[in-house]
């Protein structure tokens, strides 16, 4: 059986910048993966261009066997893979029920219907009803999603990436920036996930990271440093030096 | 032909002056405004008044149109300008396109729609023939003016201090604000500088470009043709486009009249869509 | 209270929501009829504000709901207008037939020059949208045979509308016509903006990147709205050439761009009713201020705008719009704070 997701000698420059260096990274399908590094590692950098937001200066891109390199950001998307953003970057005007709406129908292959009134499709507003309750987010449907909660808001960028039911799940820091008390939802959210997505977690938590993944890989200045299980990684003492290292510093 | 790339050098000069000031406040504050025609006008306005009702002599009108200009730059970017800076590029497109109407109407109510006119002093009149070519006297002076401009530009962007700090703060606002640089003040005096040159442009393009209250409207897309297709990143880029611009208008206006601007602005159309960062920028 | 009801339900009642046709609404296209009968003498001004209207319309779809900045959008009125005065001029003398030309003709360029606007920054894509209606400004100048360039199209005859209603001196057939053309075609873009078509369209407009990340395919749907902007303006553009039987350069000029940027300002974008809205307003302080000083009209034209940006556009719409906002979110106008 293919990979889920593989890269093969990925490299992206920015001027004379290297932040992606001749990555080649293998995801299983059903992986639970992390991806670590300092900040400033690449590591958003690798998603972006795995999920087409940036075009690889070299270097191939598989998403289950099939080479997706040159493909369109929204064919990517069609094809089984899925991000969420560090960042948030979500719908301001539209309600979190609009959002979660298009991204199912999208999906399903009626978002071009342009004579057909919004909410007319039961297998949608099923399914909008499902992913709602899953991640939390059933109160706070018809709300402005720039009115809502910070933690709202990051639960919402999981739920769409979900909606799109993926098979590759890239989480670029899920809880980033959300307070201590609202943490656990997001973490139950992520735990909660399918056991058939392969997840790609970048996270700067390492408790998080290691009651999560089953394997690590670790990027130092946009290049693969370290690739293993999570024992071999918490052993490596290179590893340690370089980045668990850094944040006992910190 | 030659007199032909002569003419066109010496409209490519003028368009770089009158543009010059529009390319630093894009790339400085990232400010669509519209209405640096209007400076131009202003500019040409004042020479017009000045030699016309007030006998002023053609050469000393010129620095006030200049001055003039540069303290309405000023005062206009104090008053209104800066607070749009951090605002969307729609409400600023708003916002100038305003102003340019206004500019204009104003401008018809005070002096009249029709073409002004001015005396060039007889020195600068008619044509001498070099090696065989007709060579404009107006232009040549045109040409040795919009040189010197050029040369002073570039000296003060490389070797003064506010050149450099200038310049950082074109790269990055913020990292030239952490340094310690007043950005605000270099905001203020770029445009400043900027109106002014439009100015001196208005008042030198007077007799080649004409003057009516439509000047802003019909020169606008010029203007911005030359700091898209140039970039905003030094001033060899706008430089480079006015003068193929310059070239370009005059010969196409004399070897394929019946096409018009539709050559200009079609290129322009294509320089845009396949290089959006100007045809000399760096590559990033 | 809200009754407790199953998820779905409420799911689909809040979408339902969205779309529903709402009093006010009614009453105003009650009232817009009801002048057709009630305000004659005026129906001059009556038909160039349903047109104008029309066009802003349009120009909301781009802007409003895709945050497309456009400032060339006059090239499709006056391709439209061109389109329609030829063909009248050279016997099809059927209004209606000539609308659908001019659709398509304006809707044939537009798709061609979406492309040219799909992807950089709000400046590129201002500069490119002027270009387009320079380079078409410049062909109708050129091609004066055609055209009449300067002096304009003349000799426009038209047929009665649907073989049936001729036009009349006062312009009642003109007024009743724009008037049914503007609500058809309002009808059909309300449909489509609260379609799942037109929802992604406000996704585009909110955030491309997630839109994209989503599954949108952005750059088509932007084709796709843009062409059919472009239609409704050619559209616009026709009715003006049919009832005025006259076409001239003006209606490619970058003034009509501007006009129909800041009628659609004025009114508020993203809701529909906004560019009507506007138009009304635009065309009575037009009115006004024309009969005091017509040709420096433009100086309070710039003079608005100027303050309505430096005010805030949101908050000088929603101050003067005040005691009506109850009523104008009824209209379906959108609620956001500055
Ligand atoms: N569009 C861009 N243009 C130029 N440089 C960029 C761009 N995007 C990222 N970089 C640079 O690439 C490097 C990697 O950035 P990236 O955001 O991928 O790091 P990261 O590992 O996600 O960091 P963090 O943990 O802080 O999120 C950084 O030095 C950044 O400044
Ligand atoms: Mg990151």
């Amino acid at each position: 059986m293919a990979p889920a997701l593989r890269t093969i000698g990925l490299h992206k420059n920015f001027g004379g910048l290297v932040a992606t260096a001749d990555v080649s990274l293998t995801l299983e399908p059903g992986a639970r993966h992390a991806l670590i590094g300092p900040n400033g590692a690449g590591k958003t950098t690798f998603v972006n261009l795995l999920t087409g937001v940036l075009t690889p200066s070299a270097g191939r891109i598989l998403l289950e066997g099939a080479d997706i390199t040159g493909e369109s950001a929204h064919r990517r998307v069609r094809r089984g893979l899925a991000r969420t953003f560090q960042i948030n970057q979500l719908f301001r005007d539209l309600t979190p029920l609009e959002t979660i709406g298009l991204a199912v129908s999208e999906r399903q292959g009626t978002g071009r219907d342009w004579w057909r009134r919004v909410g007319t499709k039961g297998a949608v507003i099923g399914e909008i009803v499902a992913i709602a309750e899953r991640f939390g987010l059933g109160d706070a449907l018809e709300e402005r999603t720039a009115t809502l909660p910070y933690g709202k808001q990051r639960l919402l960028e999981i739920a769409i990436a979900f909606a799109c039911r993926p098979r590759v799940l890239l989480l670029d820091e899920p809880a980033a920036g959300v307070p201590e008390a609202e943490r656990h939802e997001i973490l139950a959210a992520v735990a909660a996930l399918p056991r058939d997505v392969a997840v790609l977690l970048i996270e700067h938590d390492m408790d998080l990271v290691f009651s999560f993944a089953d394997r690590i890989s670790v990027l130092v200045n946009g290049a693969l440093f370290r690739d293993g299980t999570v024992e071999e990684i918490a052993r490596d003492p290179a590893v340690r030096a370089v980045y668990l290292g850094e944040e006992a510093d910190a | 032909m030659l007199t032909l790339l002569f003419d066109g050098i010496a409209y490519g000069m003028v368009l770089f002056i009158l543009s010059a000031g529009l390319s630093v406040t894009l790339g400085l504050m990232n400010f669509i405004n519209l209405a640096h025609g209007a400076f131009a006008m202003a500019g040409g306005y004042v020479t017009v008044v000045a030699m016309n009702r007030y006998g002023v002599p053609f050469l000393a009108a010129l620095p006030l149109a200049f001055l003039i200009t540069a303290a309405v730059g000023l005062l206009l970017e104090r008053t209104l300008y800066v607070r749009f800076y951090g605002r969307s590029h729609l409400d600023q497109v708003l916002f100038s396109i305003g102003l340019v109407f206004m500019a204009i109407a104003a401008v018809d109510y005070a002096m009249g729609s029709s073409q002004q006119l001015i005396t060039l002093p007889a020195w600068l009149q008619g044509r001498v023939d070099v090696f065989g070519v007709a060579v404009g006297l107006y232009r040549s002076f045109i040409i040795a003016v919009c040189g010197v401009v050029v040369v002073v530009l570039q000296l003060i962007l490389t070797r003064t201090r506010f050149g450099s700090r200038l310049r950082a703060a074109v790269d990055d606002q913020r990292v030239a604000r952490g340094l310690g640089i007043n950005v605000n003040l270099i905001f203020a005096a770029t445009f400043a500088a900027g109106s002014g040159l439009a100015g001196l442009g208005g008042a030198l393009g007077t007799e080649i470009l004409g003057l009516d209250p439509t000047f802003p409207l019909k020169f606008m897309i010029y203007f911005l043709i030359v700091v898209t297709v140039g970039g905003t990143a030094t001033i060899t880029g706008p430089f480079l486009a006015a003068l193929l611009l310059g070239i370009a208008d005059v010969a196409g206006k004399y070897y394929v009249p019946e096409f018009g601007a539709f050559v200009i602005y079609t290129l322009m159309i294509v320089v845009l869509v396949l290089r959006p960062h100007g045809l000399f920028a760096r590559a990033r | 209270m809200t009754i407790p009801h199953p998820p779905a339900t409420r799911v689909t009642a809040a979408l339902a929501r969205r779309g529903r046709w709402r009093l006010p609404e009614v009453a105003f296209w009650a009232l817009a009829l009801a002048a057709l009968f009630l305000l004659p003498g005026r129906y001059l001004i009556l038909n160039e504000i349903a047109i104008l209207a029309l066009f802003a319309l349009s120009l909301d779809l781009l802007l409003g709901y895709s945050g497309i900045v456009s400032l060339g959008h006059a090239a499709f009125f006056g391709l439209g207008a061109y389109t329609a005065g030829l063909l009248a001029r050279h016997g099809v003398a059927e209004p209606v037939v000539g609308l659908f030309a001019a659709a398509g003709a304006a809707a044939l360029v537009g798709f061609a020059t979406s492309f040219l606007v799909l992807r950089g920054s709000d400046l590129t894509r201002i500069m490119v949208t002027i270009g387009v209606a320079l380079v078409l400004g410049e062909i109708a100048n050129r091609m004066a045979w055609l055209t009449g360039g300067a002096d304009g199209l003349q000799g426009i005859v038209m047929g009665p509308v649907l073989g049936t209603f001729e036009f009349d001196l006062w312009g009642q057939t003109a007024y009743g016509y724009s008037l049914a053309v503007l609500f058809v075609l309002f009808l059909l873009a309300r449909r489509i903006v609260h379609s799942p078509f037109g929802l992604s369209l406000c996704a585009i407009r909110d955030n491309p990147l997630r839109a994209a990340a989503v599954g949108i395919p952005v750059g088509g749907r932007l084709v796709a709205v843009y062409t059919l902007a472009a239609a409704y303006a050619g559209v616009a553009g026709a009715l003006l050439a049919q009832t005025t039987q006259f076409v001239s350069l003006d209606v490619l000029e970058f003034h009509r761009s501007a006009d129909v940027l800041l009628v659609l300002i004025i009114g508020g974008t993203g809701y529909l009713y906004g560019g009507i809205i506007g138009a009304v307003l635009f065309r009575l302080v037009q009115d006004e201020l024309a009969n005091l000083t017509p040709q420096y009209w433009y100086f309070w034209v710039g003079l608005i705008l100027v303050v309505l940006v430096l005010v805030g556009r949101e908050r000088v719409v929603a101050t003067l719009a005040a005691p009506f906002a109850g009523l104008l979110r009824r209209f379906g106008r959108p609620v956001r704070e500055a």
